[in-house]
């Protein structure tokens, strides 16, 4: 690391905003619904639109909606006129890349506070005909994110020789979560384990109860310097380590099961916060894990469990919220999935955590809390390690 | 106001900006001038400290398009890298932002666009209010015009000054190997009232590439390297019943932050895709007959779209690499008649 580094601006999470997340909000526009998200982002910091000095945006494709590079017409919306305004798409890590890209405008002093904002509107067009268009050079990614990943996940289960039983666990704990988050999209009040495993297959191991929806919604948060954090009426949560990291789509020596750009990036998020032992110093976890198996997966990508072993800590209850690591105690990208926006929720419900102020599923004494994004062909990585205190170096 | 580290550009490079490129990918179109800004520094991919890219999915007509870009960038081992669906001038600003919190000390930054499989025209008006402006589909041509008559009506300028400022621009072409369009071309006949054939820019595919380097680094790579003392963008309102058409505050409020005011420089490019952007843009950006606009013949000679403003970038920085400018500002646009600008002040070691 060079010199400089160590003169990095603190950065923190003053204010979150969500929506709640819903198949269909035909009660707003695009425009409507990202600025519900900032309002309570800017009401939770107490701040107001002039506070913000530049905002940064991200969504999935242009095409889950329709519209192309939406910030131009979302400027107003965002209290951006004037201001700086930039667009960040890195496939379905974006919303955690997004509140990277804007944590290094603190981080480098180029601005003191900055709004920070994830959406998609499914609602408005249809993702799996944005991500099947018949185009000249490469072959569409047939039958959506499932029918991708699905052999992955086969092969996780045949190289750690899991039972077939462990996904539907964490369906089962991840929709039980959600009941607990006001702003989850999927509240299943009558859900069962039964129920979990008796639903359709649809890509084989993956069944429909194992599978993220299609929702509606926004996340935006406010991040700040040391000065707007001392100034926040309610605790901030802290950056600790931030990272990104990809790698080819398509190479002979990639492994789907475990992307060596996942655990990259982990080990740099880790290397900057001071983390040796993740299992042991993070106490709550918000993964993006849009089909069940990819929670025991995501374990062993992060560190949080050795090679074949992540599936064991989620049979015996680790990661369940009264657990000793929880694992989406929101409810995950499992129980809610506005796709652009899910990272950012990932990042945002870590901070949440720290801060003690995610309410009913808030896990117990929360310190140190990591959130989690991925998207393409598990090939873009993005993530960030918060705490309740600020960091000491 | 004061950064943290100095950072430069270092390296250029572009393809040549051409009508069709059918028998390309885009992979294809970008591998060489990633090799090209490589082998100017010495740099390996495996070198770089952080990679970022510029392309929008409606040109490449397909969601996620810039997955495949980077397999051609050859991130193994894992590279940091980001993407904004914007030009690529916004990802240069990401990039130096990256080098600015010593997180990198080098970054590659590229951009493509291909407009020649759809009719860019069309795929325009998808950056439309969706609601209530987007379904009437007016196209990037029928607003600029608007513009080029609010600036006539303002007595800012006429047909014949919009027709100079072409002619000049395809003039100065002439030495540009990369440019599509160069030399003598006729005024044409309207396309949309005010604006003629001659005051838009030509419909093409292309690719550009910068490295970044900071503080000695930088100096190690390039024997003239073209510091970044400033850079700013800022967005204005999307309609355009809010907006001065005949100005750009937006541009005024990027350049007041850059710096660009407080010395004069000798160069600029300004991506300008029409004639009479060109007159909003001086104005805003009080730019006497002294200062060299568009040597490269700017966005009316060759506009790639999502790699222009880049190259805009490129181009003033390769003029200090040459030591053909010691101080030189660059500009880069996005959205309806200017809706968001993007101003560098870039300078030669004096």
């Amino acid at each position: 690391m060079s010199k400089a580094a160590t003169s990095k601006e603190c950065v923190a999470v003053v204010g979150i905003g969500q929506t709640k997340h819903v198949a269909a909000r035909r009660d707003v526009s695009i425009a409507g619904l990202v600025r519900e998200a900032a309002r309570r982002a800017l009401d939770d910091a107490h701040l107001t639109w002039a506070d913000i000095d530049a905002v940064v945006i991200g969504k999935a494709p242009d095409f889950f909606e329709g519209l192309m590079m939406p910030e131009l017409y979302l400027a107003d919306a965002l209290g951006a006129v004037g201001k700086p305004m930039l667009r960040v798409h890195t496939a379905g890590s974006v919303g955690g890349s997004t509140a990277l890209v804007a944590s290094n405008l603190v981080a480098s002093r180029v601005h003191g506070t900055v709004l920070t904002l994830a959406f998609e509107k499914q609602s408005e067009s249809n993702a799996m005909w944005g991500l099947s268009l018949p185009i000249p050079f490469q072959q569409p990614l047939l039958a959506g994110a499932g029918g991708f990943f699905a052999p992955h996940v086969r092969a996780y289960m045949r190289r750690t020789g899991a039972p077939d039983t462990v996904g539907s666990l964490v369906a089962y704990k991840d929709r039980r979560n959600a009941l607990k988050n006001p702003y989850a999209h999927l509240h299943e009040h009558d859900i069962t384990l039964e129920k979990v495993q008796a639903s359709p297959m649809l890509w084989d191991p993956i069944r429909y109860s194992e599978t993220c929806p299609s929702s509606d919604g926004a996340c935006a948060m406010i991040l700040t310097d040391r000065a707007g954090a001392a100034r926040s009426p309610r605790p901030p949560a802290w950056m600790h380590g931030g990272a990104m990291r990809s790698e080819p789509t398509m190479f002979a020596g990639k492994d789907f099961v475990s992307p060596q750009a996942g655990k990259d990036c982990a080990a740099d998020v880790y290397r900057q916060a001071g983390i040796a032992d993740p299992r042991r110093e993070i106490d709550a976890v918000e993964m993006y894990v849009p089909f069940s198996w990819y929670e025991p997966m995501w374990l062993e990508n992060l560190g949080f469990a050795a090679e074949g072993e992540g599936w064991k800590l989620t049979e015996s209850g680790v990661t369940e919220l009264d657990g000793d690591l929880p694992v989406n105690p929101s409810g995950g990208v499992l129980s809610t999935n506005p796709i652009g926006a899910s990272g950012m929720i990932r990042f945002a419900e870590a901070a949440l955590q720290v801060r003690g102020l995610a309410g009913e599923h808030q896990v117990e004494g929360a310190r140190k809390a990591l959130g989690h994004a991925y998207g393409g062909g598990a090939q873009f990585f993005s993530m960030w390690l918060v705490g309740a205190e600020p960091p000491t170096t | 106001m004061r950064y943290a580290r100095d950072v430069a550009i270092v390296a250029f490079a572009q393809t040549d900006t051409l009508r069709r490129t059918d028998e390309l990918s885009e992979v294809e179109m970008v591998m060489p001038v990633l090799h090209d800004v490589l082998r100017q520094t010495g740099l390996r991919t495996s070198d770089i400290g952080f990679t970022c890219s510029g392309s929008s999915d409606y040109l490449a007509g397909r969601a996620f398009s810039f997955t495949m870009a980077l397999d051609g960038v050859g991130a193994w081992p894992p590279i940091p890298e980001s993407h904004v669906e914007m030009d690529g001038a916004w990802a240069l600003y990401e990039a130096w932002v990256k080098i600015l919190t010593g997180e990198a000390d080098t970054a590659l930054v590229y951009a493509y666009g291909k407009s020649s499989p759809g009719e860019v025209r069309d795929v325009l008006t998808r950056q439309l209010d969706p609601y209530y402006v987007a379904p009437l589909w007016p196209d990037s041509v029928a607003l600029a015009a608007l513009q080029a008559q609010a600036l006539i009506d303002a007595g800012a300028a006429d047909e014949p000054a919009l027709a100079a400022v072409a002619d000049r621009s395809r003039t100065d072409a002439s030495d540009n190997p990369h440019a599509q369009l160069k030399g003598s071309v006729p005024s044409g006949d309207y396309i949309v009232r005010p604006l003629r054939t001659g005051d838009c820019p030509p419909i093409g595919d292309g690719a550009a590439a910068v490295i970044l380097a900071s503080g000695d680094r930088a100096r190690e790579l390039c024997e003239r390297p073209a510091w970044i003392r400033g850079m700013d963008h800022r967005i204005e309102a999307h309609s355009l019943g809010v907006r001065d058409l005949t100005d750009s505050p937006s541009t005024r409020l990027a350049a007041e932050h850059a710096g660009a005011f407080e010395r004069p420089v000798d160069t600029a490019e300004l991506h300008a895709p029409f004639s009479s952007q060109e007159v909003v843009l001086r104005r805003t950006l009080k730019l006497n007959d002294s200062v060299r606009v568009n040597p490269s013949g700017g966005a009316l000679a060759a506009n790639p779209v999502m790699a222009a403003g880049l190259i805009r970038l490129g181009e003033a920085a390769a003029r200090i690499h040459r030591g053909e400018s010691d101080r030189a500002l660059a500009h880069a646009t996005s959205g309806p008649c200017l809706q968001q600008n993007l101003v560098a002040v870039l300078e030669g070691e004096s």
